[in-house]
């Protein structure tokens, strides 16, 4: 499986990603400039965090417009994987790839922590692998409030559609535990067809046993079993 | 057509107003052979000011160590020191003020700090990998001081989040005297490979020079000399020297640098900070004994008809002076296309050493770089400095005239809630620490900040340390004390230490009291640094941190915030601060003193601020540390973590915090109680050990020549001194973790 990180001029998670495919996963990973148009036949295209253009205006509002997104639209609607993270969540969902939106924290600050998440939905390659236990990965947003109308949310739960929710230690969905005022806790979510993925915690900065946190690698490894088998 | 004011000749007045003495406007007629004009006197301002020339300072900074084995660039050479790490990689570091930007706009005042701080990595060809910073507030109950925080902590962490850099350490603390000087130091490290470092420097007649990045506009314009100056009321006027950042312009910035960097297209490259192109521009050429010829109108700017001067001495931010060896302009024009960025051609290097500027091809400015710079012709001065009366009072005091609290259990909690000692997350959390995946603290916490070298066996280890109570009270046994403090906190998470960076703010230089606090901190620092073999790599000096109350002129405590780099060679070796299970034993190596001077207990429980700096021996400390590298060494410590805000008995909750653990200990029965848990004496450290490695352990201490006691064992979560309960981890989890966000409310 080919690996494709979108470099956007104000990403700065990229590195990070690239790090966790190519040097711990051992996996072919290739960086995709954000005035590129060629996907270089890659296989799953992740969008990483960072601060694509600054956004001054609103998170991933102006990222949407980039000619690598036009390509990668058309990826995802043909059914090509594609990952948001952090801020390609914010960038996912300004595309309408996914629905709904990220807004301000309700503290209205920059919240970075290690935070817990419980795996809603196991029926996506990404999530396949991980079980029940709470996950511990790592926040670092200002505007990462998931909202989106009942409508939206009635339809998130009836198509199994929420990845994560935001839980404590022991996998518990309360109150205390939502970091940021996300409706219902979500931190992650997919499409309808189950191909495309935004969540805003960062798995990529859970996995690497140097930093003696490697949770977030079972979402790689997730995709990648799913793949060989 | 030249601007007015460039054709009229400059006033004595005008020097006056830029902070020139009258001789030093003499001494601009005699280089020049005539009478500069407003524009030439500008440069000369701004050049001569405090902030760029060091004039009031250099004479002591030169007597700081500067030599090592490791080091590649030594202080003063380029815009940071460079030490050599292994491996082929080489690490540049540095600490800098923003304090006056940050007393009138602390929001921009400081993300214009951190992005200041990380050009000066990044023009040397280093990708920055970790930031620490050093904040010091007034009176946490002042609207005031609340309005400070919360704008440098949202400044810092906006500009450092989007630029992407992860803040890996640091330290906040609140005391009156800063109460309208606030400290905002920001410390940046970035590594490169050896041999690949882009120098601050101009040469070869006839190569073109770009200015690169963003545009310049009328921002931060006398920024150098506002920040050479006491905070006053009207200082409210100066507001546009205070800068404007824009975080996202720096990563394109520092990316199309780097990648710049990798080409062999540039001479020299320079950050443009303090009095942007006029710095820039002589310090780089006089670094390389040539002239240049700048087009000032060729200068994009942000705003329409900006004069001559103020496009010389615009601190926008966000902006580099390149000099690109001719004939491959178009290299650097696809470099800075690719990344949006403004790249223009403005004037060219030439033979002699003469800088001038031009506006429409008008002659308006013609100076000699060389007389403009520090080591160069700036002027340098020798202050007379005096003892004051407060040095010897303060030995006068006597801790049999403090009376022990008969509840000490009170005093725990006081301290745990104390803004100077309660968990700084309301802070930190408000940084990303964590992009870049390098910071191995995260998940381990250590005393100092350990960075990951990926593909390596070794890690960075990074602290920014300073008492500045304990300087005060006596400065050069104070400033010895921060030094030792950071390498302490290097060898405790099991590094070695390499070398500093100062950030040395004081008062008015012109007070002799101020300046013996200064010297003072100087020849503290000296002893220190040779002690522990760690040169200083540079710096910077921020005076005029005071302001006039009741029309006396008070500064704040003298704080030379010392910024440490270390080296752990073996990944394997890193300690972690935290206790890891219950029944290990703790053990304190170092001594019991009888000695509360200059603690958070005393001056703030008890209110006393008249007291000394608690005894110190540097050869006890360096024995001290030795012995932990030697126990570290031989893997039989389970945590470490030194002895200091709050005492003993802080430090053993911040030991037994992070996994939820308590810990039940025995005090030294030759001294006070309270002496015992609050006292802030240094050259201690806590150690636990598994009872398994006790043996090999006392083998090891046996060969030290050291004190150290057995103070008890790790609980599950019970905390016991003497028999007495002091009650649950978890309730003291709660007082500290939440305290600071409560009293900023």
């Amino acid at each position: 499986m080919k690996f494709g990180v979108v470099v956007f001029p104000g990403s700065n998670c990229d590195m990070d990603m690239v790090y966790v495919l190519e040097n711990i996963l051992k996996k072919e990973v290739v960086k995709l400039w954000h005035k590129d148009t060629d996907l270089k036949e890659c296989d799953f295209i992740i969008l990483p965090g960072g601060f694509s253009f600054g956004d001054y205006l609103r998170s991933g509002a102006i990222a949407k417009f980039s000619p690598i997104m036009k390509e990668i639209m058309g990826f995802a609607n043909a059914g090509g994987f594609v990952m948001g993270i952090c801020n390609g969540f914010q960038i996912l969902c300004e595309t309408g790839l996914l629905p709904g939106a990220l807004l301000h924290n309700t503290n209205h600050k920059f919240i970075c922590k290690n935070v817990h998440l419980k795996t809603i939905s196991e029926n996506t390659i990404l999530t396949n692998m991980i079980g029940q236990k709470a996950l511990k990965i790592p926040i670092a947003h200002g505007e990462g409030r998931y909202f989106a109308n009942e409508e939206i949310i009635r339809d998130l739960e009836n198509n199994d559609q929420i990845l994560f929710k935001y839980c404590n230690e022991n996998a518990e969905v309360t109150k205390d535990s939502n970091p940021n005022g996300s409706i219902k806790n979500i931190a992650g979510i997919c499409n309808k067809d189950r191909n495309v993925f935004g969540m805003m915690p960062h798995p990529e900065r859970a996995s690497d046993i140097e930093l003696k946190n490697t949770n977030g690698r079972k979402l790689f490894e997730s995709i990648l079993s799913k793949v060989i088998a | 057509m030249s601007s007015q004011a460039t054709l009229t000749l400059a006033t004595q007045e005008q020097a006056q107003e830029m902070g020139l003495l009258p001789e030093e406007f003499d001494k601009i007629k005699e280089i020049l052979g005539r009478t500069p004009n407003f524009c030439e006197l500008s440069v000369f301002g701004v050049m001569w000011s405090e902030h760029c020339s060091y004039k009031n300072s250099i004479n002591w900074l030169k007597t700081l160590p500067k030599t090592g084995p490791h080091m590649l660039v030594e202080a003063g050479e380029e815009n940071a020191g460079l030490v050599d790490i292994g491996n082929g990689l080489a690490c540049c570091f540095k600490i800098e003020s923003h304090n006056h930007p940050s007393a009138l706009e602390p929001y921009q005042g400081a993300a214009t700090g951190v992005g200041g701080i990380n050009r000066d990595i990044f023009t040397m060809g280093a990708r920055p990998v970790a930031q620490l910073n050093s904040l010091r507030f007034g009176n946490i109950k002042l609207d005031r001081t609340k309005w400070l925080v919360k704008g440098v902590v949202k400044g810092i962490g906006d500009y450092g989040n989007a630029f992407g850099i992860p803040i890996v350490g640091g330290e906040v603390f609140f005391d009156d005297c800063y109460n309208t000087n606030p400290l905002v130091n920001a410390f940046s490290a970035g590594i490169m490979k050896k041999g690949e470092m882009i120098s601050a420097t101009s040469s070869g007649v006839g190569n073109p020079v770009f200015i690169v990045g963003s545009r310049t506009g009328k921002d931060g314009i006398h920024g150098a000399s506002f920040a050479s100056k006491d905070i006053t009321e009207d200082s409210a006027e100066d507001l546009p020297a205070v800068q404007v950042g824009d975080p996202f312009q720096e990563k394109l910035l520092l990316e199309a640098t780097l990648e710049l960097g990798k080409t062999d297209a540039v001479v020299g490259m320079q950050d443009m900070g303090a009095a942007g192109i006029t710095c820039s521009s002589n310090e780089m050429s006089a670094a390389g004994e040539h002239g240049m010829i700048i087009h000032l109108d060729k200068v994009p700017t942000r705003q329409k008809d900006m004069k001559d001067w103020e496009i010389l001495l615009s601190e926008s931010q966000e902006r580099m002076l390149v000099v690109v060896e001719k004939g491959k302009e178009d290299i650097v024009n696809a470099i800075f296309d690719k990344w949006d960025l403004s790249c223009e051609q403005i004037g060219e290097v030439t033979a002699g050493d003469r800088v001038k500027y031009y506006m429409h091809d008008q002659l308006v400015g013609d100076v000699p770089c060389a007389d403009l710079v520090l080591g160069g012709g700036a002027p340098v001065y020798e202050r007379e400095y005096s003892e004051p009366a407060y040095y010897q009072e303060f030995k006068k005091f006597d801790i049999e005239s403090i009376k022990q609290p008969t509840d000490l259990v009170e005093v725990a909690k006081f301290l745990t809630a104390h803004q100077n000692i309660a968990s700084k997350r309301w802070v930190y959390e408000q940084y990303d620490s964590m992009v870049g995946t390098v910071n191995m603290s995260t998940n381990y916490p250590t005393d100092a900040g350990i960075v990951n070298l990926k593909g390596t066996d070794k890690a960075l280890a990074m602290t920014v340390d300073c008492n500045a109570r304990m300087v005060n009270a006596d400065p050069e046994e104070g400033c010895a004390m921060a030094v030792a403090e950071a390498a302490r906190n290097i060898v405790c998470s099991g590094g070695v230490p390499s070398a500093i960076t100062n950030c040395l703010n004081f008062g008015n230089p012109y007070n002799p009291e101020v300046y013996w606090q200064f010297v003072g901190a100087i020849k503290g620092m000296t002893k220190a640094c040779k002690k522990f073999n760690t040169p200083v790599t540079g710096g910077n000096v921020s005076f005029y941190n005071q302001s006039a109350v009741e029309g006396r002129e008070v500064p704040v405590f003298p704080t030379p915030t010392i910024g440490m780099l270390g080296i752990v060679e073996d990944k394997k070796h890193i300690t972690s601060l935290a206790f890891k299970g219950k029944s290990d034993l703790i053990y304190l190596l170092g001594k019991c003193e009888n000695d509360i001077s200059s603690s958070e207990y005393l001056a703030s429980f008890h209110g006393i601020k008249e007291s000394p700096a608690p005894n110190f021996d540097l050869d006890v400390e360096y024995e001290l540390q030795k012995t932990i590298t030697k126990l570290i060494r031989a893997e039989v410590l389970e945590s470490a973590h030194d002895i200091s805000d709050g005492g003993l008995f802080i430090t053993l909750l911040e030991s037994a915090m992070y996994n939820n653990l308590g810990f039940d200990i025995t005090s030294c029965s030759e001294i006070r109680e309270d002496a015992f848990l609050f006292g802030e004496a240094p050259s201690r450290i806590i150690i636990s050990v598994q009872e398994t490695k006790e043996d090999v352990f006392l083998d090891i201490l046996k060969t030290a020549n050291m004190p150290f006691a057995l103070m008890g064992h790790v609980t599950r979560g019970d905390i016991r001194i003497d028999d007495k309960s002091f009650g649950d981890i978890t309730e003291y989890k709660k007082i500290y973790d939440n305290a600071l966000a409560l009293k900023l409310k």
